[in-house]
């Protein structure tokens, strides 16, 4: 049976994790690949590095980053961060990422998703959303790392980046994210159910039984983390054993 | 044979994540080209035929330049992966495409109510051939694919999606397995290291 993955992100800049780490196992915590390679032996499912670098040169270094953790890690994962051209996709999976994520350069050309996916086929894409719940009680796309509304619901956006190619959709709710009280889960179900393609729930996961919820009551297909992971507040593999005796279909 | 004295080669054409596979054995500690160079291929003591991508233009690709014979003619072991399993198979309905017909299997569309493309870990069951030596029962392995070989006795391997499919299969020197080994942690590293050891 397929099961539910777990997936701890890593935020990168110029080349380094960026937010702090309790990893005191571990040499250099701030080495995103030594963390990625940790992360991998304790049974992550697979690894998301999002680049926060904004500089020209930040291609280059992304891509000897992906270079590095393809000949270190032994299970999937994807890059993201500023990506914006064919180009820039085809130097990063030679480097040996197996999936890019694209947010707000998809938005601004949707265009882009279906060239990535006649490029690369679908597989590939994943489409990263950040979206916001305004007073109207609808869910919303913001760019730019949240910081540019768009007025274009959530669920519209996400409907044409699938049509257009996008293989997967990374959903990170603004509303929920670093408040641990729990994933967004109305809108994480409303994509998940409508849509043919996996959903990845990102932002609130706090405590274990938010990571049950967001599965068994909102049919997340992945989940995504970062400082609770990074901090040690939950260990993968209790994690794991926990959804385990809940019932959860996971990687043991 | 000890592995590091070993040719090993990958199958260049114009498929992805074909580089996946070089950073996987360069993980186990294995050198290996890859190439398009008939000879090359030919005179390896093993090959890997990799790769993510569409059937029809695939095949397309390798006809063109006399591959698809090369291929079907090799006689040392060949391990296909994904896309390279699905191309050794007989046909797949993914553009129509009349494939290398070393496995007489033919591949379908998921069509079972379950997102497509399969996205994940599932457990690859009933293993049998060396190819699966040493692993654990029911072993996870990640896979990655909208398209599926059904079961019949070259089968080694099945997984359930919706519908049960081969997961493996095995005929003579060829083998092929629908699921990423080069992804799939220490399952994935035991069963390349399996083939290099045939």
């Amino acid at each position: 049976m397929l099961t539910k993955r777990i997936i701890p992100c890593l935020d990168i800049k110029d080349g380094r994790t960026v937010k702090g780490t309790n990893f005191v196992e571990l040499r250099d915590a701030g080495d995103p690949v030594a963390l990625a390679a940790e992360y991998a032996r304790q049974g992550a499912d697979e690894l998301v590095f999002l680049d926060i670098t904004a500089t020209i040169e930040k291609r280059k270094t992304l891509a000897a980053l992906a270079r590095e953790v393809a000949s270190q890690v032994n299970i999937p994962f994807t890059v993201g961060g500023g990506i914006s051209s064919v180009e820039d996709v085809q130097v990063l999976l030679h480097h040996g990422a197996d999936k890019v994520s694209v947010n707000t350069a998809a938005f601004r050309d949707p265009s882009l998703l279906a060239a990535l996916a006649r490029e690369f086929g679908s597989q590939c894409v994943v489409l990263a959303i950040d979206t916001k719940q305004e007073e109207d009680g609808e869910w919303y796309v913001y760019l730019n790392g949240g910081r540019t509304g768009t007025g274009t619901k959530c669920i519209d956006w996400a409907r044409q980046a699938v049509d257009l190619g996008a293989g997967e959709i990374l959903l990170t709710s603004m509303n929920n994210d670093g408040t641990k009280k729990g994933f967004a889960l109305s809108i994480t179900a409303l994509l998940s159910t409508e849509l043919q393609v996996p959903v990845i729930a990102s932002g609130g996961g706090g405590t274990m039984e938010h990571f049950r919820d967001v599965f068994e009551n909102a049919e997340a297909d992945a989940a995504l983390a970062a400082s609770i992971f990074h901090f040690k507040e939950i260990r993968i593999p209790d994690l794991k054993q926990y959804l385990a005796g809940n019932g959860v279909h996971v990687r043991l | 044979m000890s592995a590091q004295t070993q040719q090993v080669v990958i199958v260049k054409y114009n498929a992805g994540n074909i580089q996946s596979v070089l950073y996987a054995l360069e993980r186990i500690g294995l050198e290996a080209v890859v190439t398009d160079d008939h000879e090359s291929i030919r005179k390896a003591d093993k090959v890997i035929f990799p790769g993510v991508g569409e059937a029809s233009s695939a095949m397309a690709y390798l006809r063109e330049r006399g591959m698809d014979s090369l291929l079907v003619s090799l006689k040392q072991p060949v391990l296909g992966i994904c896309l390279g399993m699905q191309l050794m198979c007989s046909h797949s309905e993914e553009g129509d495409t009349r494939c290398l017909g070393i496995f007489p299997n033919e591949v379908k569309k998921f069509n079972h109510g379950l997102k497509t493309p399969q996205i994940g870990w599932n457990n690859i069951t009933g293993l049998k051939t060396t190819l699966f030596s040493g692993l654990p029962a029911d072993p996870y392995a990640y896979f990655v694919h909208s398209y599926y070989a059904g079961l019949d006795t070259h089968t080694i391997a099945v997984t359930d999606y919706g519908v049960p499919f081969s997961s493996a299969l095995h005929r003579d020197n060829f083998y092929g397995v629908q699921f990423h080994p080069e992804k799939s942690a220490n399952a994935g590293e035991q069963i390349l290291r399996n083939f290099i050891d045939l």
